[in-house]
């Protein structure tokens, strides 16, 4: 199978994740859109390195995931904080530094 | 390595300044004494500098200090001192230990319990004084413009909590009130001169690259650059040049200020207490006149005679204008602030004017204007605070009742309008005498000022000092030992420098013969030369 | 020798410091420190007198440099004094007036607070006035133009409790500073035209220079002559300053400052002679002036503004004089010597009179005082016989030189200027009787004050009538002394020149139409007021004398023009710098502070909103690296 074919596959769940984190206003569900856009980012860095012969786009997968990881621990704590001050996880409700 | 006496001048005052800031709360005298050694120690020193400066040294700079800073930059840590300069550092020394004695109470807690334990205005107010004496020291020794242009901006921030946190409280309004017109004008102050000095940054900038374009490695060193001009290693497009000095003029047209730029300091002096108006325009804004000449004339000498003709008649302009507005004003400091703008265009005519009466009378002017207004200035303040209303319409025969405070403000009025026995007359009258042989029609109008100038302080003195005593100022006490201290030397001083000023003209003399030689300037001839003494001297 | 000119100025000035410094402690001696000081000054000035004559006519110059006063670059000032006939004139008439003046002081003075500082005052303006004429250039001459103006600003202003004399005060500053500017711009352009601004290379190479150079150097120096000396157009002050107290119009508003703007014509006589203009600017300003003050004396009631209309008069005739180049120089100062006795001697017995008559000025309220003040009667009355040029006594002398001169001015020119000096002799005669008449003639017409304390005439102290008596002598003698021999004119003529003018009448015609016409003057004014009896209460008048009264309505047209004038421009432009020039900052300011504010809205608090505009920069990122590739 052509390689390219899943540079099209991470752009379609690029898309799909960058309209989840425009349009939804959950702070979960957002969330994981930004996973889904990051995963994206991934698949492509992997088919490149392919594509190229090279294992520089499959190192970088790994760092990404691990700023992911480390992404979840910290936002997860963030929403569960803010939903227990304010029983909401509406990222519209939290507009508190807004002039 | 010989003694780095000219950062130690600088340095010893912004040492005192911490030292001062640091001293707990429940000791305020002892920070003033503290605060008043450290400013004496600065004055010494200046005096060294003046002792060892030699005017016929034939160097442009003396007393040189160099290092190397932002080496990628090429920042550097230079300083110097010509004769200009050295003076003005003098000046501003000196000054400096009587604005201290004069708001040696300015600064004391309102009555009642201080809010809380480490509450220390007295401490503040003294630290932010030896604060800007240190970067203005510091400004008048730079010659490298980037250093230069540091403590130019610097010095905006203890001014800045000098005008808005220790401004006057009299004036016949609430607390809030004076609070908020007094914070408005430090506001303004600080907005006024930031966008003079951002102007200056992207000159400074500007002036970098191409520098670093020309010369392969960018400098600012004043003396790197006017040296690369004159081997014509370095050469300005005629645009680049001007839009440069543009840049650099700008900042220092606010800081002086010249008109139309002029509108923050009648706020500021109004608003401030009398010794702060004093640093303000005594000695702050002595740094944009002499950047003016040190600056603007040196690394822009073609694009200055490109922009003469419409300072000329910007500063003669702020020479009318100024004294016009302070006859129609009826607050006391307010007036003095318009008078002073009036004088500084006297000293940007003479700058400009490009003759060695016009420099050397117009640096000579800048002592004198700061001695003078300092004694008027001061004894104004004096008077406010006996009254608490800075209205002139408060006061009248004020003479009957406190006969030497009367007598020290005449004094120091009759400098303001330049009688000649005081020292202003002879700069003033070298400013004249200057303008007038390059341009005779300036030097005429400017004339007009003289007699504006005897109109304002004239009506200033009768409606506060004379007629009938008024009832609000009767019983007010004379001036007190501590104030005769302050106002006592600055008038000896202003009767000396008028009748001998050649201790000063001596020092400024060859500095500003340098400055009129690097613009490729010299003096107009006579028409009918009678001695041939004066014939060598101006070909020199 | 030489060193004590320098003495010659210390000496008062000393006084001065010490007097105005040294505190209540000077209190009880400060008058007879300001009198001795005075009087030392004097001496030194008979000592060096002395000296000159001892010497042959044409090495009658000391001069002694003391220090170099401003050095920068091409520009030379220097403190050095030149000692020459003209100088030593006046420096004679200055020390000699001005001593028997300070011993007048301290019985007038004698009740006043505030004694020690009028002392300290009129010795800090001895020291002007003898810088004034002994400095050697004319930037040192400058110092003392406006030291004595500051003087003269001082004690104008030394019962400045009175709301009238700070404002005399004042006006007599302001006026002198718009002369002192003609000064000053004089000495640029001498500096520019001459490199130097000393007497002796400006003088000796004036004729080099171009003539309209010369004309506006001569024109600016008349400017500060009008100004000092009270010559139209800017001789309002004069009057006014008559609120400073007696002594002072004596010394600084009679004998000597007001005539500082002769010395300066005449000290610049060799610009003048070569600029015909600006001498036909002069005599044209001594002759508007000589008729000028006569005509506001005939009108006023306070004797000393009366006297003050004949000063400016008096001064007209010298400035006429002077204009008229060598003819008049030596009879200009020589007139002026005469003037300072009488007209001081005359002002020091209108004070005696006051003195005794509870400081009253108003002339209608006098009356028959020859009885109760017999001195100052004897001594007034010379004063006023040689004032109005009666034969034989000082006035005579020299007023008479001057009409001779003026017609020898020769032409139509010549016939205008005799006839309007012919006229001012006539109207001097006519108001100075009337002073006479109204003060010494007549009966009593003094009534009770406010408070209801009557004047009890009185002759004067001691302190008084002594300096009156020397000043009548002076008054008397000196005019004769001066013309025996041609004594002064060849005192004089070194310096100044001389021309004898040829004039189309003949100097005894010219005497006899004097007398004609200082008897018709004097008997017009006899038959106005001694005949009958006088109203205390001036009548309305006809309009000239309103006018008159008014000071010839300049004060007005100053008040509307230049007062008036100046309040609206100041306030229009205090107004203008509020709302156009600190508007303009304050509109930047605003328009930021708005823009800001518009662009706060944006940041509404929607992460979404924040998203959409990250993605969207990216995009455009994104599309504009692309399409600089494809380009």
């Amino acid at each position: 199978m052509n390689p390219v074919n899943y540079l099209y596959l991470a752009a379609l769940l690029f898309t799909i994740g960058a309209a989840g984190v425009l349009i939804r206003r959950n702070a979960i569900v957002i969330f994981m859109c930004v996973e889904l856009m990051l995963n994206a980012c991934n698949l492509a860095f992997v088919t490149f390195a392919r594509l190229h012969g090279n294992l520089d786009g499959q190192i970088i997968a790994f760092f990404t995931m691990v700023v992911a990881a480390a992404e979840v621990v910290i936002g997860l704590a963030i929403i569960v904080s803010i939903f227990r001050s304010r029983h909401s996880a509406s990222v519209d409700d939290a507009g508190l530094l807004k002039l | 390595m010989s003694f780095p006496l000219l950062t130690v001048t600088a340095a010893v005052p912004a040492a005192g300044a911490v030292v001062t800031a640091a001293v707990p709360a429940a000791r305020r005298t002892a920070a003033k004494w503290l605060a008043l050694a450290f400013a004496l120690a600065t004055l010494a020193l200046a005096g060294v500098q003046l002792a060892r400066f030699d005017p016929d040294s034939g160097k442009p700079f003396q007393l040189t200090e160099s290092h190397a800073w932002i080496k990628d930059f090429g920042v550097r840590y230079d300083l110097g001192v010509d004769g200009i300069a050295v003076v003005l550092i003098a000046l501003t020394a000196l000054l400096i230990p009587f604005v201290m004695l004069a708001g040696w109470h300015d600064a004391d807690p309102l009555e009642g319990p201080a809010p809380n334990r480490r509450w220390r205005p007295t401490q503040g107010f003294f630290a932010l004084i030896l604060m800007v004496e240190a970067m203005v020291v510091i400004s008048f020794e730079a010659t490298d413009v980037f250093l230069f242009y540091i403590f130019f901006e610097a010095m905006l921030i203890p001014m800045y909590f000098l005008i808005g946190g220790f401004g006057d409280r009299a004036g016949g309004r609430s607390e809030e009130e004076a609070a908020a017109q007094r914070s408005y004008a430090a506001v303004k102050f600080l907005l006024y001169n930031l966008a003079g000095g951002l102007i200056m940054m992207a000159a400074v900038i500007g002036l970098y690259a191409v520098t670093a374009h020309q010369l392969g490695t960018g400098t600012f060193s004043l003396q790197e650059i006017v040296q690369a001009r004159a081997d014509g290693r370095l050469h300005f497009a005629t645009v680049t040049e001007r839009a440069l000095f543009l840049g650099f003029f700008f900042a220092f047209a606010v800081k002086a200020p010249l008109w139309p730029l002029h509108t923050w300091l009648p706020g500021a002096m109004g608003e401030a207490t009398a010794p702060v108006a004093v640093l303000i325009t005594a000695v702050v804004d002595k740094v944009g006149t002499f950047a003016m000449l040190r600056f603007c004339l040196q690394l822009f000498p073609e694009a200055s005679k490109w922009a003469t003709p419409v300072i000329i008649v910007l500063s003669l302009i702020g020479i009318l204008y100024g004294a016009l507005l302070a006859v129609g004003q009826r607050d006391i400091k307010r007036l003095i602030a318009y008078a002073s703008i009036s004088h500084f265009g006297f000293i940007i005519l003479g700058i400009f004017a490009m003759t060695t009466q016009g420099q050397g009378g117009a640096t000579l002017y800048m002592v004198n204007h700061g001695i003078s207004t300092a004694a008027l200035m001061l004894v104004a303040g004096f008077l406010i605070s006996r009254r608490g209303s800075r209205l002139i319409g408060d006061y009248g025969g004020v003479q009957k009742v406190a006969p030497v405070l009367a007598g020290t403000f005449l004094v120091g009025g009759l400098a303001t309008l330049s009688l000649p026995g005081l020292a202003p007359f002879v700069s003033e009258f070298l400013v004249l005498v200057g303008t007038f042989s390059r341009y005779p029609a300036v030097g005429i109008v400017a004339t007009l000022g003289i007699v504006l100038a005897a109109l304002y302080v004239l009506v200033l003195y009768q409606r506060t000092m004379t007629g009938p005593v008024r009832e609000s100022v009767r019983g007010m006490p004379d001036l007190r030992v501590r104030e005769l201290v302050v106002v006592g030397p600055l008038i000896a001083l202003l009767i000396f420098l008028g009748v001998y000023p050649r201790p000063l003209t001596q020092i400024i003399d060859p500095a500003v013969g340098r400055t009129m030689s690097q613009v490729h300037k010299t003096d107009p001839k006579p028409d009918v030369p009678t001695a041939p003494t004066n014939d060598v001297e101006a070909a020199k | 020798m030489e060193n004590l000119i320098g003495l010659l100025v210390a000496a008062p000035l000393l006084g001065a410091g010490l007097l105005l410094c040294g505190g209540p402690r000077l209190d009880r001696a400060g008058h007879w420190i300001g009198t001795l000081l005075a009087a030392v000054s004097f001496a030194l000035g008979a000592v060096l007198f002395a000296d000159l004559l001892g010497r042959g006519r044409e090495d009658r110059t000391l001069t002694s440099h003391l220090f170099s006063w401003v050095p920068v670059g091409g520009f030379r000032a220097d403190v050095g004094f030149q000692l020459d006939q003209l100088s030593m004139t006046f420096v004679l008439l200055i020390t000699g007036v001005g001593t028997l003046i300070h011993l007048y002081s301290v019985g007038y003075m004698e009740h006043d607070e505030r004694r020690r500082r009028f002392f300290g005052y009129l010795n800090l303006f001895l020291a002007a006035m003898l810088l004034l004429v002994l400095a050697d250039n004319y930037l040192l001459l400058y110092v003392g133009w406006e030291g004595v103006g500051l003087a003269s600003y001082l004690l104008i202003g030394f019962w400045q409790h009175k709301p009238s004399a700070a404002t005399a005060a004042k006006k007599a500053f302001l006026v002198n500073r718009v002369g002192d500017m003609g000064l000053s711009i004089a000495i640029m352009l001498m500096f520019t035209t001459f490199g130097t601004f000393a007497f002796g290379p400006v003088l000796a190479h004036a004729t080099d220079a171009g003539e309209g150079r010369l004309t506006a150097i001569g024109l600016m120096l008349l400017l500060a002559a009008c100004g000092k000396s009270a010559q139209v157009p800017l001789q309002s002050w004069l009057g006014d300053a008559m609120e400073g107290p007696t002594p002072v119009s004596a010394l600084i508003h009679a004998a000597t400052m007001v005539t500082a703007g002769v010395y300066l014509i005449t000290r610049s006589g060799a610009i003048f002679n070569a600029a015909p203009d600006a001498q036909t600017a002069v005599v044209t300003v001594g002759a508007v002036t000589l008729l000028f003050g006569a005509i506001v004396g005939c009108a006023k009631d306070d004797i000393k503004k009366a006297l003050a209309g004949s000063t400016m008069s008096q001064i007209g005739y010298m400035i006429l004089a002077a204009g008229l180049g060598p003819v008049g120089y030596v009879f200009a100062i020589m007139h002026l010597v005469t003037h300072g006795f009488f007209k001081a001697g005359l002002f020091l017995g209108a004070g005696s009179v006051m003195h005794g008559m509870n400081d009253e000025v108003d002339m209608r309220r006098y009356g028959g005082l020859r009885t109760y003040m017999p001195v100052t009667f004897v001594t007034f009355g010379l004063g006023y016989l040689a004032i109005i040029g009666f034969p034989g006594l000082s006035g005579f002398f020299s007023k008479d030189k001057i009409i001779e001169a003026a017609f020898a001015k020769g032409g139509t020119e010549g016939w205008i200027l005799g006839g309007a000096a012919l006229l001012g002799a006539a109207i001097t005669a006519y108001y100075m009787t009337r002073v006479m008449v109204l003060t010494f003639f007549g009966e009593k017409r003094w009534q009770p004050d406010a408070e209801g304390n009557a004047p009890h005439p009185h002759e004067s102290p001691r302190t008084m009538t002594i300096p009156m008596v020397v000043l009548a002598f002076g008054s008397v003698f000196a005019g004769g002394l001066f013309s025996i021999n041609d004594t002064f004119l060849k005192w004089l003529e070194p310096v100044t020149g001389h021309a004898e003018g040829n004039s189309p009448v003949s100097a005894l015609t010219v005497t006899i139409g004097t007398m004609v016409v200082l008897v018709l003057g004097v008997a017009l004014a006899w038959a106005q007021y001694g005949r009958r009896p006088v109203p205390v209460t001036a009548p309305r008048g006809n309009l000239l004398t309103r006018a008159a009264r008014r000071d010839l309505l300049q004060d007005d047209f100053n008040h509307v023009v230049l007062v008036r004038g100046g309040e609206h421009l100041t306030r229009s432009l205090v107004y203008a710098d509020h709302t156009l020039v600190d508007g303009v900052v304050n509109g930047t300011a605003a328009s930021v502070g708005g823009l800001s504010g518009r662009m706060r809205r944006l940041q509404n608090g929607y992460a979404r909103s924040y998203a959409v505009s990250m993605f969207g920069g990216a995009a455009v990122l994104i599309a504009a690296t692309l399409l600089m590739r494809a380009v």
